[in-house]
């Protein structure tokens, strides 16, 4: 890599070992990059790819057991590695400021906020002694906390998890770093708020000149930050480019596949690309390129001989048998097969009949207070929502966390009891079936989970788990179940030597399929899908997405679609409905809200979600502070607050239904 | 005759209990993973052979009999004797019979206390007199540490070459059963590499088959820890102690797991009024001072077996009541703790998105209950099992030393202790009393200790995050 | 907050009610009332004219659960249960079966009990803090290693030997201080050393190694990392941001047992010779003195149930995060 005098950070052949003898993995192997000064370099890769141990790394601050084997870190020329303690804390906090994921867990509960700063600023700028709380507080101003000296006061629990992460990184800024290390500062966050996070920290890095070493996954946050990006697998780097090179030129087939993997309104109707299988662990072997495995493109050499890094021009490295000049190898440039179609999407949707219809439903958990335990409110996490969902379709209910989409979800399918209002299915109340009855309608409606970490019983084989569901409805004989079972795992891609494994042996993707495939034993005619791929990396969330749309086209099922991920929406979805606390607030086809919205919050929340295909000139709507509790929700409309055009009625009244076509409709008394 | 007490019956299912654990556990991958940890661990496998060698003791010590008193020719119909014995009577027969006068010590020819003693001469003299039993065969008293030396040395090599054989017996199992050569075998075990801790178990054997040895020969002729008051040997009563030990640390938490894990499990499942009343009951129980409880309960069953003193056919089956229901209430007041650790667990567990995906299906209650909720608490009730057992070992020896624990006669650590206390004031003390009990619980308790540290580090899902 | 002790303090009652009637029981089904009188009388002066009048001095001559000859609401209150339990709810606790004011008594006896246990705690509290902490420090070291093992062995001896070795080490073989008794005001000094040392020294081991794992699962958090990443001494890591957190299991787990310390501890104040409330109980225990038992095990009950309360409020005060409500 070329080597200008602007280098702030350089890591040459850093090489990390977790662990020792059998157990001993090299979760980061020979690698290099260098970050120059004032630049966002994003190290860009899928979870397990070694992204956040370079980061700790870097730090010194490697979990018990993981060390450094070789390699240097150089941060202005000074090796990091060779500092002795006392010197590396004066690094830490100071040239090198960090934020982690998890602001909800990385603040000290027990201390306040301004404390925590304070502790910082006692280290690395002994000058503001005693001026500390008025610097205190110019700190969380500069990262947009609305009254600060009044904030400086409390602890990390009263504040909402976006403005935890802004104390992180006021707290990274105390020491006036040129580094900023941003370990996914987002991914916790919902959209609108990483939106306002992601804009603090552009404007910040403008106003400070301070370099940003930006870890994530998201391709779509990385278009709209990144200076350079950096593209990691299994411990290695696979590409170094700049922004725009990267994303109209990438040479490694990772980086492409990625970008195909990714769900979009374009990609409506076709089989969306994938990458099979999945990160191949830390401890594994490897003879060849790291990614031969799943590579579309893969020849002999690839599993044979281990890539070479090759530089081509304009700081673009790619480590991939394909760029390397010295192998004529087949031109890069042939095109991939095209993608196959799925089906033929109709542009205005069929809706056809219904299939559930809820009418006017609440779901109120009462909260209880004083001597008596009386009940003096109600958390109203449905709140008087009308849907209709129509056979054989998709309806995704999109929505930030906190809005009552998932209790919904689980109204519908009684395994919450709607406090009122009414869930039809088919024609019958479902409200109104108790015990037996309802144990037997059961099988007609079925749901998926979001972690399919947690959603099988650790102490059940796979095949008992895909059977329970037949056993519990009578369906069939041991020998036909038996039978069934097999016939479901074919059906969802898993071999047959799956039934008596365990779920702890399958990865995340595989474990959703197990999942899918025991919703499915009961033959349901609605499937409720509660985030089914928000837990799972880019590259198997298309896998997942192939198949509920492969599941549909054939077995004609009907999808609730429970989601805050616009961009899954776009793909999947026939009609979407927009949750904010409790109510519905838009809703229509895919192509009525997705292109043209009419509520202020669907704007601002589509405005908010980073794409890799918009221009960087769009117009972000931010919007100010977060989501309101819904045991105290505002009057009125209920985002009015936060609205950008709101008026004087809003705060008093609740917008009626403003129809906008004949499946589009909106409440805004802008419409 | 054979007699089957109570809790010998207990024991003895307990054990089948374990070894049809052992067999469901070795069938099912998320049982056999983290008992494949513990048996990895060298401090695991270490503290396990203690272990199995106290429990060895113990079950010995529960198969009692009435031995017969005649041979029961002709007419004379078979007469049992009221005495009721174990087979651990039988193998430590010669220490059970050498009863002295008194107190003697450790290895002491003579006894503890002056006595007038008439010589032949007919003076009456104020002398130490000789034991009856301890180091008889000894007609000079300074022959004794030569003596010592060579019984041990004798019996130190019968154990060494009784453990070479045992080594050599199991390592070509291992060699057979893995297909490996033996030698190969050896120095990967010497060299302590081999996967399972073999050295490690092996060499704790040997030190377990040495000192087991060595004292039994010494035993035979002479008191290794002394005599007490009466003259029983010290030794002996420790032996026999191990199990009361054991019953009492055991059969308490087995006698009251199923009323944890039931009422655990419906309070933290049902809710509502059912959790309202298990946790009154519990919370009631809890508040009353555990000593308190047990102290009336246990003068309660007193004076009801003095009442109905008749129905006991020898001494050693009241005592043996008088245990089961000291392990009854004890585990009364001990089964609380547990019981909230599981309603709050299950709490935990039926909001779970596989016990939901459950309900989705309409399973039924009693089988979300038994197939998904249970199997997910059950390590919580092992680690409570193996870490309850060394707090109720404890507890007996406070117990029996406040009058409310087993009945005096039985033998157990507690007893010891307390009949040894009220010779504190002695001068000089008397001593080896206190210390054999406290070496026996100390030996036991701390491998307890040590074991339940293991498998609590294999089970508990939070050690194990990292998968 | 007051709303919340108040319905604690409500939901004691049908506690405390249950705790009486289960002693109540528990007592009568071993001894009838007669038992009682006999045992109290001695064996010279029993006659049933005398044990009748012993039970009618001492409340005992009605009938025990319910007085089926009595009307309407005497039918419950008519009984020795009811008269017996009366008192106890406003803390009258009555007199003992041999005459003497119980109250008298647990105000007489509890200082000894508390000049026990107080400075036990205390001290207990301060050795173990220090050993934790210092083995949490050496984490992933043969010290962290040894010293858990240590532990082990000292939580594996039993509470009498320590008691037993204590007293014959320090106060027979070194003759420091006297092995039991006691002795008012400033004299009684010398009677406290000893069972405070020892009573802290059998604590060592759980008491330490519980610690350890709080500060060791602190150690592992988030936040930890954060206070590292800004580049604080190990020191101040530890003692600012682990045990401040780590402090409030720990306060939660003093404050629980902070009442009960009134009970005092029945073995050691037996062994010690210490006229405090534990070897009261184990006094009462022994002559089946109905009135001073009940009378303790409802004390007892009722400081559990404050503990329980406190234990609450202390977590309030460690943790900013908990309010009640």
């Amino acid at each position: 890599m070329s080597v200008a005098n602007d280098v702030l950070l350089s890591v040459e052949h850093l090489t990390v070992e977790i662990g020792s003898g059998s157990r001993r993995v090299r979760p980061i192997d020979d690698v290099s990059f260098s970050i120059r000064k004032g630049e966002i370099f994003s190290l860009l890769g899928e979870s397990g790819c070694g992204k956040s141990m370079t980061a700790l790394s870097i730090m010194r601050l490697l979990p018990a057991g993981g060390r450094v084997v070789s390699g240097r870190i150089l941060l202005d020329g000074q090796d990091l590695l060779q500092l002795s303690e006392t010197g590396m804390r004066s690094v830490r906090g100071g040239k090198i400021g960090m934020i982690f994921q998890e602001p909800m867990t990385s603040l000290n509960p027990v201390m306040t906020v301004g404390a925590q700063i304070a502790e910082s600023l006692q280290v690395h700028d002994p000058d503001s002694s005693s001026a500390i709380d008025a610097r205190v507080v110019e700190l969380l101003d500069a990262v947009g906390i609305p009254d600060p000296s009044a904030r400086a006061g409390e602890y990390p629990h009263q504040l909402s998890g976006g403005m935890k992460q802004r104390v992180m990184i006021a707290m990274a800024l105390a020491g006036k770093p040129e580094l900023l290390i941003a370990d996914e500062p987002t991914t916790a966050l919902d959209v609108t708020i990483q939106a306002q996070v992601l804009e603090l920290l552009q404007q910040l890095q403008r106003d400070t000149g301070m370099a940003i070493l930006f870890i994530t996954h998201d391709l779509g946050v990385v278009s709209q930050l990144a200076d350079d990006i950096a593209v990691m697998y299994a411990g290695e780097l696979v590409e170094v480019a700049s922004r725009d090179t990267f994303f109209e030129n990438n040479k490694h087939p990772y980086s492409a596949k990625l970008m195909r993997a990714l769900p979009s309104m374009e990609k409506r109707g076709f089989q969306l690309e994938i990458i099979p299988g999945v990160v191949p662990s830390a401890g594994t072997e490897f003879s060849g390129c790291r990614f031969a495995d799943r590579c579309h493109r893969v020849i002999d050499l690839c599993r044979q001989t281990e890539p070479f890094w090759t530089e081509l021009a304009g700081a673009h490295g790619v480590r991939c048998h394909f760029a390397d000049p010295n192998l004529s190898l087949p031109a890069h440039e042939q095109q991939d097969a095209v993608p196959e179609i799925l089906h033929e999407h109709s542009v205005v949707a069929d809706l056809g009949e219904t299939l559930v219809d809820l009418d006017s439903v609440n779901v109120y958990f009462p909260i209880q207070r004083g001597v008596l335990r009386r009940v003096v409110g109600h958390v109203k996490a449905v709140d008087g929502v009308s849907l209709k969902i129509p056979k054989g379709r998709t309806l995704a209910l999109v929505g930030e966390s906190g809005c009552g989409k998932t209790t919904l979800g689980k109204g519908l399918l009684q395994l919450i009891r709607p406090t009122a209002g009414s869930v039809t299915f088919e024609g019958d109340d479902l409200g109104a079936l108790k015990g037996e009855a309802l144990r037997e309608r059961r099988k007609d409606f079925q749901i998926i989970f979001q972690d399919p970490y947690s959603s099988m019983n650790p102490r059940m084989q796979v095949g008992a788990i895909i059977e329970e569901g037949m056993k519990a409805q009578n369906i069939g004989d041991k020998a036909s179940r038996a039978q069934r079972v097999l016939e479901l795992l074919g059906q969802v891609g898993l071999p047959e030597d799956c039934l008596d494994r365990y779920p702890h042996e399958f990865s995340g993707g595989q474990r959703q399929r197990i999942c899918i495939a025991r919703a499915l034993a009961v033959n349901p005619k609605l499937i409720v899908c509660d985030e089914p791929t928000s837990a799972l990396d880019v590259s198997v969330q298309a896998q997942i997405l192939n198949l509920l749309a492969e599941l549909q086209q054939s077995l004609g099922l009907t999808y609730l679609f429970i989601t805050h991920n616009i961009s899954v929406v776009s793909y999947l979805a026939h009609e979407v409905a927009v949750m904010y606390l409790g109510r519905i607030v838009e809703r229509g086809t895919v192509e009525e809200v997705l292109v043209n919205p009419q509520h202020p919050y669907t704007q601002a929340l589509l405005s908010a979600v980073p794409s890799v295909d918009s221009d960087s000139g769009r117009d972000i709507i931010r919007l100010e502070g977060d989501l309101p509790s819904p045991s105290n929700p505002p009057s009125g409309c209920h985002f009015h607050q936060r609205c950008p055009h709101r008026m004087d009625r809003c705060e008093t009244d609740y917008p009626d239904e403003a129809s906008l076509s004949d499946t589009h409709v909106a409440r805004c008394f802008l419409l | 005759m054979p007699v089957v007490f109570i809790t010998d019956g207990l024991l003895f299912g307990l054990v089948f209990m374990v070894l049809a654990y052992a067999i469901y556990a070795s069938r099912h991958p998320h049982l056999r993973l983290p008992w494949k940890k513990v048996a990895r661990s060298r401090m695991g496998m270490a503290t396990l052979i203690i272990l199995l060698a106290y429990v060895f003791i113990g079950l010995l010590d529960s198969l009692h009999f009435r031995p017969q008193l005649n041979s029961g020719s002709g007419s004379h119909p078979i007469v049992y004797s009221n005495e009721v014995l174990s087979v651990l009577d039988i193998v430590l027969q010669p220490m059970r019979e050498h009863q002295e006068k008194t107190y003697s010590e450790p290895f002491a020819l003579h006894l503890y206390s002056k006595e007038t003693v008439e010589s032949s001469a007919g003076v009456q003299q104020r002398i130490y007199p000789r034991l009856e039993f301890g180091g008889r065969h000894l007609s000079d008293p300074s022959q004794r540490s030569d003596d010592i030396i060579s019984i041990m040395l004798i019996a130190a090599s019968k154990a060494l070459f009784a453990w070479l054989l045992i080594v050599l017996m199991v390592l070509s199992l291992l060699a057979i059963k893995h297909e490996t050569p033996l030698l190969g075998l050896i120095s990967k075990v010497v060299r302590g590499t081999s996967e399972i801790p073999w050295r490690i178990i092996l060499l704790t054997l040997s030190v377990v088959i040495l000192i087991g040895k060595v004292s039994y020969d010494l035993g035979l002729s002479y008191h290794v820890l002394g005599t007490d008051k009466v003259g029983q040997d010290v030794f002996y009563q420790s032996f026999k102690s191990v199990r009361t030990g054991l019953v009492i640390g055991t059969l308490t938490t087995l006698i009251t797991l199923p009323i944890a894990i039931t009422l655990g499990l419906m309070a933290g499942y049902f809710r509502g009024w059912v959790d309202d009343v298990i946790q009154y009951v519990y919370t009631t129980l809890n508040s009353i001072p555990g000593v308190l409880l047990i102290a009336s309960a246990v003068l309660l069953l007193q004076v009801y077996m003095d009442v109905h003193a008749d129905d006991f056919d020898t001494l050693e089956e009241r005592a043996d009541l008088r245990m089961l229901f000291l392990c009854l209430i004890l585990g009364v007041t001990s089964w609380t703790g547990l019981c909230r650790l599981l309603r709050g667990e299950t709490l935990k567990l039926r909001e779970s998105d596989y016990v939901q995906a459950a309900t989705a299906f309409g399973v039924a209650n009693s089988r979300i209950l038994s197939r998904h909720i249970l199997p997910n608490v059950m390590h919580m009730v092992l680690i409570t099992i193996v870490l309850e057992f060394s707090g109720l070992v404890l507890a007996e020896a406070v117990l029996s030393y406040v009058g409310i624990g087993v009945d005096p006669t039985t033998n157990s650590w507690g007893n010891m202790i307390n009949s040894a206390r009220l010779e504190m004031a002695r001068e000089p003390i008397v001593w080896w009393s206190l210390m054999a009990a406290f070496i026996f619980m100390f030996t036991l308790v701390l491998a307890a200790n040590l074991f339940s540290d293991t498998v609590r580090d294999a089970f508990d899902p939070r050690v194990q995050a990292e998968r | 907050m007051i709303a919340y002790i108040t319905r604690r303090m409500l939901y004691a009652i049908p506690i405390l009610l249950g705790v009486n009637l289960l002693t109540f029981v528990l007592f009568f089904v071993v001894n009838s009332t007669d038992d009682m009188a006999r045992l109290h009388l001695g064996v010279k002066r029993v006659n049933p004219e005398a044990v009748e009048v012993w039970k009618q001095e001492h409340g005992y001559d009605k009938p025990l659960l319910i007085n089926a000859k009595a009307e309407g609401l005497e039918v419950v209150t008519d009984t020795i249960l009811f008269t017996k339990s009366l008192g106890l709810f406003v803390f009258d606790f009555g007199r003992s079966d041999n005459g003497r004011d119980i109250g008298y008594d647990i105000r007489q006896r509890m200082w000894p009990s508390l000049a026990i246990a107080v400075p036990t705690l205390l001290v207990g509290l301060l050795v173990n803090l220090t050993f934790g902490l210092l083995i949490a420090f050496f984490r992933h070291t043969y010290i962290d290693l040894w010293g858990v093992i240590f532990c082990v062995a000292l939580m594996s001896v039993s509470g009498l030997f320590y008691i037993v070795g204590g007293q014959y080490l320090i106060g027979k073989l070194l003759a420091v201080v006297p092995i039991s008794g006691y002795d008012t005001g400033v004299n009684a000094l010398k009677f406290l050393v000893l069972p405070v040392i020892i009573g802290v020294i059998s604590g060592i081991g759980a008491g330490t190694r519980w610690y350890r794992t709080i500060f060791l699962e602190e150690i592992g958090r988030d936040f930890v990392r954060t206070a590292r990443a800004k580049g604080l001494t190990e020191r101040l890591v530890l003692f600012r941001h682990v045990l401040a957190n780590g402090m409030i299991p720990i306060i939660t787990g003093v404050v629980v047992v902070l009442p009960t310390l009134f009970m005092g501890s029945l073995i050691t104040e037996s062994f010690f010779g210490i006229p405090g409330l534990g070897s009261y109980t184990l006094d009462a225990i022994n002559s089946q003195d109905f009135a001073i038992v009940r009378s303790m095990v409802f004390l007892g009950a009722v400081l559990y149930i404050v503990g329980l309360v406190l234990t609450d409020i202390a977590y309030t005060i460690a943790d900013p995060r908990i309010r009640l409500n």
